[in-house]
């Protein structure tokens, strides 16, 4: 079983990467793009089973992403 | 007084880790070392036991290669668990840079780093007031004494949520925050974002202190400034004087 994370820098945290980038991407002729955030994106892969999607929320509370900072969320795809 | 009746000088002993990655544990070590009645050990972080040591120092440098977060990695190192016992039981932990970004991720301190707001390495010397000389750490400093110590680092820009900060500033945990020549805390003399221009913060206990700032690469003026060297010297009395 594949599991797919998405990591988030939490609402109203700033981020300066998505700074950086919305404020080059007028420079190149992108105008009106607004809230750029700059996350991660980890895939691993587990044993398939009922608890695959407890697992995985341990493995990001625990490791993973910081929840002080960080918001997540993961899909989970059966190969 | 015969000699016979002389009791040997208590040696005050530190510990410092080691992990993969680690480049500061030689300074913190030769830093340690240059105090009379101070005597430091490396640690490495596989081991286990502490025994007999009155201070652990978690040193500078880019542990695990700073993977997925600085610290996040380096915080299930084995020794981690025997420096969490060790604080719990009162032993006084000291993390510096990489060293405070491990206590923030083993949730030893309160709070989380994240990248500088200007989004470069910041490498330079910089003013810090101390807002708290009462702690094991700082009691060899004036209450909001200006001090000149170098920051070296990607990863200070602290967050906290307000109520952990309301916390903190009620139990006096904000320990140093970035200023400038005169002493002031200003938007100008933050080099890295971070929230109050926190540079450095204990645990409710105070036993446990955390910071941006290379106290140990400013103990000796032939190296460009001595004002590091209270930090140690606030240990040293701490452990000596026995609180």
């Amino acid at each position: 079983m594949k599991a797919k994370v998405y990591i988030t820098p939490k609402q109203g945290i700033l981020d300066p990467q998505g700074v950086a980038i919305e404020r080059s991407l007028p420079a190149l002729g992108f105008e009106g793009v607004a809230n750029v955030r700059v996350g991660k994106y980890i895939e691993l892969e587990l044993p398939a089973g009922d608890g695959a999607a407890d697992e995985v929320d341990k493995m990001c509370h625990k490791l993973l992403a910081n929840p002080i900072i960080e918001d997540f969320r993961f899909e989970l795809e059966t190969e | 007084m015969t000699a016979s009746s002389q009791t040997k000088a208590s040696t005050a002993r530190f510990g410092v880790v080691v992990f993969p990655g680690s480049n500061c544990d030689a300074d913190s070590h030769d830093a340690v070392n240059s105090f009379t009645g101070a005597e430091a050990r490396y640690l490495w972080h596989k081991d286990t036991e502490l025994a007999g040591l009155d201070c652990v120092i978690l040193p500078g440098g880019f542990s695990y290669g700073d993977y997925l977060r600085c610290g996040a990695i380096a915080r299930f190192s084995p020794i981690m668990k025997a420096v969490r016992r060790f604080a719990e039981d009162g032993g006084l932990v000291i993390g510096i840079c990489n060293g405070f970004q491990i206590l923030l991720e083993a949730g030893m301190l309160p709070g989380a780093m994240h990248r500088n707001a200007g989004l470069k390495f910041v490498c330079k010397l910089v003013n810090l007031r101390v807002e708290n000389a009462a702690t094991p750490f700082t009691r060899a400093y004036a209450p909001g004494q200006r001090i000149s110590i170098p920051i070296a680092h990607m990863e200070g820009n602290y967050f906290i949520d307000a109520e952990g900060l309301a916390e903190m500033e009620q139990h006096d945990q904000i320990v140093v925050r970035y200023c400038d020549e005169a002493g002031e805390v200003t938007m100008e003399a933050n080099p890295n974002g971070s929230l109050g221009n926190i540079a450095g913060v204990c645990n409710r206990d105070g036993n446990v202190f955390g910071l941006m700032p290379h106290p140990e690469r400013v103990c000796d003026p032939v190296v460009g400034g001595a004002d590091g060297r209270g930090v140690f010297e606030s240990i040293m009395d701490f452990l000596v004087n026995k609180r």
